[in-house]
């Protein structure tokens, strides 16, 4: 019950943080590096959910969210698609994908997981840069704007708030179902994979539901910043992305539905705060990273409440 | 019809027969233990009841039907709960959430309305609670309801072992050693325990070293050695067999 309060705790404060933002960004710039964190936060809180609750690995996330941003671009622009037709087309097609390897690649354990989910994110980012007569190959292709009750939704604050709405919701639906039968399922199957087993999980299908629903997270989100951009290229789906994306995952904390926005909020804006160190950003990036995994291992928000509840005892 | 009719099982790892042609039967409402030196085969004849491993040969009846080859979650289904020698608890979860997750079946596993907080979820889950605290106090870890299960002694996560196993209200419950490691009061205490939950009506197989548990709870007893059946009977017909104080008994005594 504690968790719970905790956990509304850390909603309601998100939720200010997500109010206020847009009144006292100075200009323009920082409101676009909230979307940009706002988006990456929901993808991380998808990949979070596979890595740190269930205990398996993604390395080609960014695959699926190449295919949710091409499917918002070539849908509309080849086939006369409605965007929000072709955004659910490209959350499902990402969904889809995720179901027909899965099960294959979770007989797979340890690293050869990695190396499985690593080929399927090159495989999709190849796919796109070959395929230039419908997605423009490697330059990418613009995006038809997205439409809303008969509304072009365009501006920046309009996406602010899109993206805010999303984030609150994928936090409150992530820590709703980690509480429930199905998120304690999940969890056992990380923590002793023969005692869920015999318990009655069926392993399986809760890894396959697990990367399916995270794979449709990353989908989605790829639409949306295909729409907030106005502009798709592969290197949505290259791997550094992937690779970023979990960066952001362990930095935040492994299992922890907080420290996948603070982790996305930390590696999205780091960047962009270190750009001013010409030339040595990628270096400070990297020691960064360095000194979280040495002082922070198991992430920031995991380590910072536990050395809290130790002071409280 | 005996509750599990266990026929001419065998599993064989790579040339070693770890279980070979093994036999027994077991009545619904006794106690049954399963004994016999380290490497008899005990835990493996478990992992293939439960379905943790495939045999190599044989059949397994659950109320008649063969249910060799089938998944652990399916065995599960049919009321077959177990504990592992080698604890096998989620460290990535509190004590009582290790309890709730044994209740997995009983349960709305749907992934929306989880997401969705959907009220009778929500509810059924606030009960399953209180039943979980409930089995923790039944096993005697009432003082530890709210504790982290990577805080808690080994002596007490066999116990949490046990309440989880209960939590699936099991016709059928597999215990693998659940006095190992134990000092001599909490010994006692598990022997209890099992008393209690056999005179609940839970079916009880046990494997156990410690033979002044064995002799006085069990109503049968299977003696293993080197993967084989050696002697199946009454503890006084165990006891006495000229096989077992050679084999076994000899050893100790
Ligand atoms: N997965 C496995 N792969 C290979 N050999 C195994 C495996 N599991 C068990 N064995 C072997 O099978 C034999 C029986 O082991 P088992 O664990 O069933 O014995 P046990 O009667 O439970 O012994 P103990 O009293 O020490 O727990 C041993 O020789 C063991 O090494
Ligand atoms: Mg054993």
């Amino acid at each position: 019950m504690t968790n719970r309060i905790t956990s509304l705790v850390g909603l309601a404060i998100v939720t200010a943080v997500v109010a206020i933002i847009p009144f006292v960004a100075p200009n323009s710039f920082y409101l676009d590096l909230a979307i940009r964190t706002g988006i990456n936060a929901v993808v991380v809180l998808g990949l979070n959910l596979l890595i740190g609750f269930a205990g398996q690995i993604s390395l080609g996330h960014a695959g699926f969210i190449g295919l949710g941003a091409f499917a918002s671009a070539v849908l509309p622009t080849h086939f006369g698609w409605h965007p929000l037709a072709a955004m659910a087309a490209g959350s499902l097609a990402a969904g889809a994908l995720a179901a027909v390897v899965a099960r294959p690649i979770f007989r797979l354990r340890g690293h050869y997981l990695a190396m499985a989910t690593l080929g399927l994110g090159i495989i999709v980012n190849i796919v796109l840069r070959n395929e230039a007569q419908w997605t423009g190959g490697p330059d990418g292709m613009p995006v038809p704007a997205m439409t809303l009750f008969g509304i072009d939704v365009v501006s920046d604050r309009q996406w602010y708030w899109i993206v805010g709405a999303l984030l609150l919701v994928s936090i409150w639906a992530s820590l709703n179902l980690i509480d429930s039968p199905f998120g304690r399922a999940m969890r056992a199957l990380h923590g002793s994979e023969v005692a869920a087993r015999v318990v009655g999980v069926d392993v399986t299908r809760y890894k396959v539901a697990v990367f399916v629903m995270s794979a449709m997270f990353a989908g989605l989100m790829g639409s949306v910043t295909a729409h907030y951009v106005g502009f798709v290229s592969p290197a949505l789906a290259d791997f550094g992305h992937s690779v970023e994306l979990l960066t952001m995952v362990v930095v935040g904390g492994m299992a922890s539905v907080f420290g996948s926005v603070v982790g996305a909020v930390l590696l999205t804006a780091l960047p962009q705060l270190l750009a001013t160190l010409e030339g040595w950003e990628t270096v400070a990036y990297g020691a960064v990273l360095v000194l979280c995994m040495i002082f922070l291992p198991k992430g920031l928000v995991p380590t910072l409440a536990a050395r809290f509840e130790r002071r409280r005892r | 019809m005996s509750l599990l009719e266990v026929v001419s099982l065998s599993k064989e790892f790579g040339g070693l027969k770890a279980v070979q042609d093994v036999g027994f039967a077991v009545e619904a409402g006794v106690v049954h233990s399963v004994i016999g030196p380290n490497g008899a085969g005990k835990t493996t004849l478990f992992n293939l009841i439960t379905g943790v491993y495939t045999p190599t040969q044989g059949e397994i009846r659950l109320d008649g039907v063969d249910v060799a080859g089938r998944r652990p979650d399916q065995l599960a289904a049919l009321g077959v709960a177990r504990t592992f020698q080698n604890l096998q608890i989620c460290m990535n979860m509190d004590a009582c959430e290790n309890v709730m997750v044994g209740a997995h079946l009983r349960l709305d596993r749907n992934v929306i309305r989880a997401a969705l907080r959907w009220p009778g979820l929500v509810r059924r889950d606030r009960e399953l609670r209180e039943e979980a605290e409930a089995l923790m106090a039944f096993v005697g870890l009432g003082d530890h309801v709210h504790a982290r299960a990577d805080g808690l002694s080994y002596g007490i996560l066999k116990r949490l072992e046990i309440a989880r196993a209960l939590a699936a209200r099991p016709r059928i419950l597999f215990l693998d050693e659940p006095a190992a490691g134990l000092n001599p009061r909490e010994t006692i205490e598990v022997g209890e325990l099992v008393r209690r939950i056999a005179a609940d009506g839970v079916t009880v197989v046990l494997v156990e070293h410690d033979m002044k548990m064995v002799m006085s709870l069990s109503d049968r007893i299977l003696v293993m050695d080197y993967g084989r059946k050696l002697v199946e009977g009454t503890p006084d017909e165990v006891r006495r067999h000229p096989d077992v104080v050679a084999a076994y008994l000899g050893k100790h005594a």
